[in-house]
């Protein structure tokens, strides 16, 4: 689904990721750990399309598409979507208006007739339910005045909604309680399968006890510097990161 | 349509008109109201029109407002516009009830308006009506607590002989809001709108008036200078709502001047659309304790328009409040400038004070010009003011756009999140939802239906 190839890519003229190699096929989940300042969430906002970032090198190709090469808004109807982790408020456009452009927007691009209002209607009611979210919110706006953990399950609520081919969750995890966490993971396992797939960005591994990875990898300033299954994240846990460093020494060396 | 040059300058053309058109005032010239007029006209003599040497006329330049002699709409003597109500309706804010006062050039329509089922203590009339009847209630109120008066100003009280007053005695609360048309403009002559609006509200009352400015047609050029003068006895709540939506070669200048007494809390909401060159200066005295004056703007400009904002709150007396919140889009070649003063005398102690002035710009060449301006005398008060300019915000533009929606509709959205603190205090609905519509139709920007 999706193939990165040695990607580069600077953020105000500095290099932040310097060549990353991933595949990601339908199915899987992934896991990006690494401490603070790695690189992880510049990778998911290069993903997405953040024009804050400059690709100076390297192949991004998704279900066959040049990624690189689409707008923020193609690579979302071809089925990106990005959880962010600063979710942003946008007064006075309902949280109801805001998806419903969103749906028809994506479905006008595949040449699919825009969603009846029962529909769409029903399609919220669903989807809200998984994730414990009060009906009110609707027809409140984008994120204004919900708490930190609030928005980032507004954020999944999205991701039900809008239904893409992948995920990518940036520090989702990040000002969640155990309880909000439980009910987040839960969203992201039911938006799960065959055809779908996840990348999973955290610092922590918490998330991940709930979200379980097929391969977790290890971004370190930059790079990936190790891979692994679920296990890695257990270690990562334990250790914490240093250990896998001497061994980049090592590789350099 | 030919400039007429035969005069020095335009301000010489408006005291040599005079007299030709106190001609044409028949019975109206004897009223005490014209005594005023005379006196107006000869301080103009006196007083030059403002230039960008002047401090507050810094950033604005009114010299094509001075280029074209504006006949007043008495002069020109037409009464008929053919227009009828129902051609009204498209002017017209609607989805709730109201009372309806139509001026044409600043001169009242009895066939245009609808005053019906007034209630007991309340007066909705015209300023001319009430002139015929010599009323006692004007002659003691009117401009008494004006303050200083600038060339426009005085330009409006020597030409003026009609405009919307509304009187509520103590303790009533006028349920239904007024909305008042002011249709300016002219097929074949540059004409001189000047209304001078009086409202009049009691102890304890409650009034809530919309004055609406927009152009007959598309393309008239037309001058409209007004004066609404407020009054606000004790505990009384005045809401007065302004939106500006005449065309973009109008030119426009109001002075809202407002006093207020004890307790008593006036909002005033100043929409700007429409006009090539637009000046407000609004002003409140707070001459009593515990008064509360909320002042909310939201200019939008594009093309070549200037949209030019002077607030001033004059804190007199101690425990009061004033809020003020100013909010700006400005696209293409558009000017904006925001001067926000606040005085806090020497009695005002325990005054708080609040003023934000907030522009984003659409495009490179558009531009504001923001000052705050606070003159504190007292020791003991909290005031604060800040002032921000910017584009819409990167972050979230593309937030918006991960979620598949297009660009062009992504700047919508944040051009309504933008507006929407300044939109949503608006008390009535239906208002508020054709606000919204405004702003997008305005900046020639995709709509978003927020339903």
């Amino acid at each position: 689904m999706l193939v990165i190839k040695n990607l580069h890519a600077n953020v105000e003229g500095k290099e932040i990721l310097r060549g990353i190699d991933l595949e990601i096929k339908a199915g899987e989940v992934h896991a990006i750990m690494g401490p603070n300042g790695s690189g992880k969430s510049t990778l998911a906002n290069v993903l997405a399309g953040n024009e804050g970032y400059e690709v100076t090198e390297g192949e991004v190709w998704f279900e066959g598409k040049n990624l690189l090469e689409l707008d923020p808004e193609d690579r979302a109807r071809e089925g990106v979507f990005l959880a962010f982790q600063y979710p942003v408020e946008i007064p006075g456009v309902s949280n109801a208006t805001f998806l419903k452009t969103s749906i028809n927007e994506i479905r006008k691009y595949h040449n699919q007739p825009e969603l009846t209002p029962k529909e769409f209607l029903d399609l919220m009611k669903e989807k809200s339910k998984i994730l414990g979210m009060d009906e009110s919110l609707i027809s409140r706006s984008v994120n204004v005045g919900f708490s930190g953990g609030e928005k980032k399950r507004n954020e999944i609520f999205q991701l039900l909604m809008l239904n893409p081919k992948l995920a990518l969750l940036d520090e989702t995890d990040s000002g969640l309680d155990i309880d909000a966490l439980k009910i987040v993971s839960n969203g992201v396992n039911i938006f799960k399968a065959k055809d779908k797939a996840v990348l999973v960005v955290t610092h922590y591994q918490r998330l991940l006890n709930y979200i379980q990875p097929d391969f977790v990898h290890v971004l370190y300033k930059g790079k990936i510097i190790k891979s692994g299954g679920k296990e890695l994240a257990l270690e990562l846990e334990d250790k914490g990161y240093d250990w896998i460093k001497p061994e980049l020494v090592e590789a350099e060396a | 349509m030919k400039k007429i040059n035969e005069f020095q300058s335009t301000k010489e053309w408006y005291l040599q008109n005079f007299q030709s058109f106190e001609e044409k005032l028949n019975g109206d010239s004897k009223t005490f109201l014209h005594d005023l007029r005379k006196s107006a006209i000869n301080q103009l003599a006196q007083v030059d029109f403002p230039n960008t040497k002047d401090e507050e006329w810094k950033f604005t330049n009114i010299s094509p407002i001075l280029k074209q002699n504006f006949i007043p709409a008495v002069s020109i003597g037409k009464k008929d516009f053919s227009i009828n109500k129902e051609e009204l309706k498209k002017y017209l804010f609607s989805g709730f009830e109201f009372y309806l006062m139509t001026f044409i050039n600043g001169i009242y329509s009895d066939e245009l308006s609808d005053l019906n089922d007034i209630p007991n203590g309340v007066t909705i009339d015209s300023l001319s009506s009430l002139l015929k009847r010599n009323n006692e209630f004007i002659k003691g109120k009117i401009s008494k607590f004006v303050k200083s008066e600038n060339a426009f100003n005085l330009l409006n009280r020597a030409y003026s002989t009609d405009g919307a007053v509304i009187i509520v005695n103590d303790k009533v609360v006028l349920e239904k809001p007024i909305q008042i048309l002011f249709l300016n403009g002219d097929a074949d002559k540059f004409v001189l709108s000047v209304p001078h609006n009086l409202i009049f509200a009691g102890k304890n009352s409650q009034v809530s008036v919309i004055n609406l400015f927009a152009s007959i047609n598309n393309n008239s050029l037309h001058f409209t200078n007004s004066i609404t003068e407020v009054f606000a006895d004790e505990s009384a709540i005045v809401d007065l709502y302004k939106i500006q939506n005449e065309n973009d070669n109008s030119y426009h200048y109001e002075k809202v001047e407002a006093y207020q007494l004890k307790k008593s809390i006036f909002n005033h909401y100043n929409f700007a659309f429409g006009g090539e060159i637009v000046r407000n200066d609004i002003n409140s005295t707070l001459d009593d304790e515990n008064i509360e004056t909320h002042y909310y703007g939201l200019y939008l400009a594009n093309g070549k328009q200037l949209v030019d904002n002077h607030t001033f709150v004059d804190h007199a007396k101690p425990n009061c409040m004033s809020n003020e919140l100013y909010k700006g889009i400005l696209d293409d070649n558009a000017r904006g400038v925001f001067n926000g003063k606040i005085v806090v005398r020497k009695d005002a102690q325990k005054t708080n004070a609040y003023q934000q002035n907030k522009t984003v710009l659409l495009s490179n060449s558009a531009k504001v010009n923001t000052k705050p301006q606070l003159e504190i005398f007292a020791d003991d008060v909290k005031c604060t003011h800040g002032a921000t300019v910017g584009h819409l915000d990167d972050t979230a533009y593309y937030y918006i756009r991960t979620r598949g929606i297009p660009s062009e509709l992504a700047k919508s959205m944040l051009i309504r999140a933008f507006a929407n603190d300044v939109v949503e205090v608006v008390k009535i609905e239906p208002l508020r939802e054709q606000l919204n519509h405004m702003i997008f139709e305005h900046l020639h920007r995709v709509e978003i239906e927020n339903k």
